[in-house]
């Protein structure tokens, strides 16, 4: 006699169907990048003469692609060094500045009842939806005319303005999150909000803060508009991506270009998956009710 | 002193309504101030100048001189056949983006639904798409789809034999079996739903995690199959998830510049809307017909999303 399957037990095609789709994602979403890790390793010589062979040899295995690409242009490299420190500088400048002012802001946001609260949260998620595209030529015109758009100083400023919707909405979710009941009770026992804020509420949602304070260096460190539209001019001030796509046009053979691009992800990946717990649960918040 | 004006500042007030209304005025100041600058303002001046003649070598002059009023820079954008063809490419390329990024999303969540070993990684690796910054993937991309060494239009030539090499990023019409497809626009939307799918995966599997299992288990008792308990338990309860994603990933879309300036600067019929806009502003140097171009962009957004609220509206009215 055969036993009944399980109602419960998925059908072993729904397995296998599922096996697939999941085989199918992964070499879809990790294929291109493993081709790209594969390929700096390469001589450029050896993949214009043979680009299917994905396989590096031991003896042609060739890290130059990295080094070339780091180093200074007086050194025989691109100059790739430099822009990472720009965007090292304004990437950082922008998760301080940009978390402290959402952290006030999505604390009020979260928890306090004060008049004016559906307009100011109602015009966060307006200015977030909006396209930026359109505010880019004002924002443009207006450093401009400050005589910002050729530093670092005026995409800093901008960086600041676009993350602070984003951090204000996770940082919310985070702060909603939390006991209510401990805050209060600080208040009670006669803490200024300063003071709680600082001593109670900071301490308690610091994982929080820490994700959105990556995701925000993540949103900085890959910026690429702004860069080009205010610094292509001068290359000094380039930052990684905006360094990257303009070396495209110098005839910089793919090995170094995919070394180089490589290099500027391992930050933002290896920062991704520490936090990835956090960042999930901060940015995917509003779709679990 | 100072600690002084703080201390009256910040001290307490006699009720909780009071308190809250003082500190939430405090606290969201910085953020208000941000909102002003960066995005009040600039909606304000984004108006004016469409409305006049303005380019970027007026800059130093702006603010001493009067504006000059003129309907021209939309004349010009509205009278123009590449303003249309913009706008028609980007509705192709932001809808195709979003049907493909949330329907892959879909699938992939419901095909990890199930726990196995090793299903954390798996979630994990299946986002590296979204979270590598947009240089490196258009590098990568550039180079699997290059002519004379990337490994698609190799293997092609030496497996496939492929008479010649395909420029995926240059070539507005290929005739696949005598039908005309815009090779280089599909390319793009791939790429654009190569990168964006994982997000979706993400929000959809945070929202099955509250979808409650008993009512799959009844109905499975009941002899439901598995197509049936996904396309009528389990979907209807995803729908609010879908439809916001829907949205935000169509106006995301809608305005990417990056993605496509960078892999293919807008050639084989990928010129959309918001390579217009920066056309308009760093090649023609007109801040006026770029700014009119943006603004034209945000009112076509615009009224999307009003007719898709009041369309969902109405639906929510009829059930």
């Amino acid at each position: 006699m055969t036993r009944r399957r399980s109602a419960l037990r998925p059908h072993p095609l729904s397995t296998a169907g599922r096996v697939a789709i999941i085989v199918l994602a992964l070499i879809f979403a990790l294929g291109p990048v493993l081709y790209g890790f594969v390929l700096s390793l390469r001589p450029y010589t050896s993949i214009v003469q043979a680009p299917l062979d994905l396989i590096p040899t031991w003896d042609e295995l060739d890290f130059s692609g990295y080094t070339t690409a780091m180093l200074d242009p007086a050194q025989g490299g691109f100059g790739l060094g430099r822009f990472v420190i720009n965007s090292l500088l304004v990437a950082a400048c922008t998760v301080v500045l940009s978390i402290i002012v959402s952290i006030l802001g999505a604390y009020a946001a979260a928890r306090l009842r004060y008049r004016g609260r559906g307009f100011v949260n109602g015009t966060i998620l307006g200015v977030y939806l909006f396209p930026g595209i359109v505010l880019s030529v004002p924002l443009f015109v207006l450093l401009a005319k400050a005589g910002l758009t050729g530093s670092l100083i005026g995409l800093f400023l901008v960086y600041v303005a676009t993350t602070v919707p984003v951090a204000i909405y996770m940082l919310r979710n985070y702060f909603q999150a939390l006991p209510e009941s401990v805050e209060e009770a600080a208040i009670m026992d006669g803490a200024s909000l300063p003071q709680m804020l600082r001593s109670v509420v900071l301490p308690i949602a610091l994982p929080g803060v820490v994700a959105t304070a990556i995701y925000v260096f993540m949103i900085a460190w890959n910026e690429y508009f702004y860069a080009l539209l205010f610094l292509v001019q001068d290359r000094e001030l380039w930052t990684a991506p905006l360094g990257i796509s303009q070396l495209t046009d110098f005839n910089v053979p793919v090995t170094v270009l995919l070394a180089g691009s490589l290099a500027v992800t391992a930050p933002v990946v290896v920062l991704f998956f520490v936090a990835q717990r956090y960042l999930v649960e901060g940015l995917t918040a509003g779709a679990e009710k | 002193m100072t600690t002084g004006v703080l201390r009256q500042l910040w001290g307490r007030p006699r009720s909780r309504s009071q308190r809250d209304n003082r500190n939430g005025l405090l606290l969201t100041a910085p953020t208000f101030l941000v909102i002003v600058l960066a995005s009040i303002l600039p909606l304000v001046m984004v108006v004016i100048f469409a409305f006049s003649e303005i380019r970027l070598v007026d800059i130093p002059r702006l603010g001493t001189e009067p504006i000059d009023w003129s309907l021209h820079n939309f004349q010009r954008a509205l009278g123009n056949p590449a303003f249309w063809r913009a706008l028609g490419t980007t509705l192709l390329y932001a809808s195709l983006t979003m049907i493909g990024s949330v329907g892959l999303g879909l699938v992939l969540a419901l095909a990890l639904r199930r726990p196995f070993r090793g299903r954390g990684l798996v979630r994990a690796l299946l986002l590296v798409p979204y979270v590598l910054p947009v240089i490196a993937a258009v590098t990568i991309w550039q180079t699997i789809l290059n002519p004379q060494y990337g490994v698609i239009n190799a293997f092609g030539r030496e497996v496939l034999g492929w008479e010649q090499s395909i420029g995926f990023l240059n070539t507005t019409t290929t005739e696949v079996w005598g039908i005309p497809i815009p090779l280089s626009l599909l390319v793009v939307v791939a790429f654009e739903i190569w990168t964006s799918a994982p997000l979706s995966f993400l929000f959809i599997t945070a929202r099955l995690q509250g979808v409650p299992p008993s009512i799959e288990e009844a109905a499975a008792l009941d002899g439901a199959n598995g197509l049936q308990i996904t396309g009528r338990i389990v979907l209807p309860q995803l729908k609010g998830v879908i439809l916001l994603l829907c949205l935000l990933r169509f106006i995301w879309t809608f305005q990417s510049f990056s993605e496509i300036y960078l892999l293919t600067e807008g050639a084989g019929g990928t010129q959309v809307m918001a390579l217009k806009v920066y056309t308009e502003l760093v090649t023609r140097a007109d801040i006026g017909s770029a700014a009119a171009y943006g603004l034209l962009m945000s009112v076509v957004l615009i009224s999307l999303l009003a007719v898709y609220v009041i369309l969902s509206r109405r639906k929510v009215d009829l059930e």
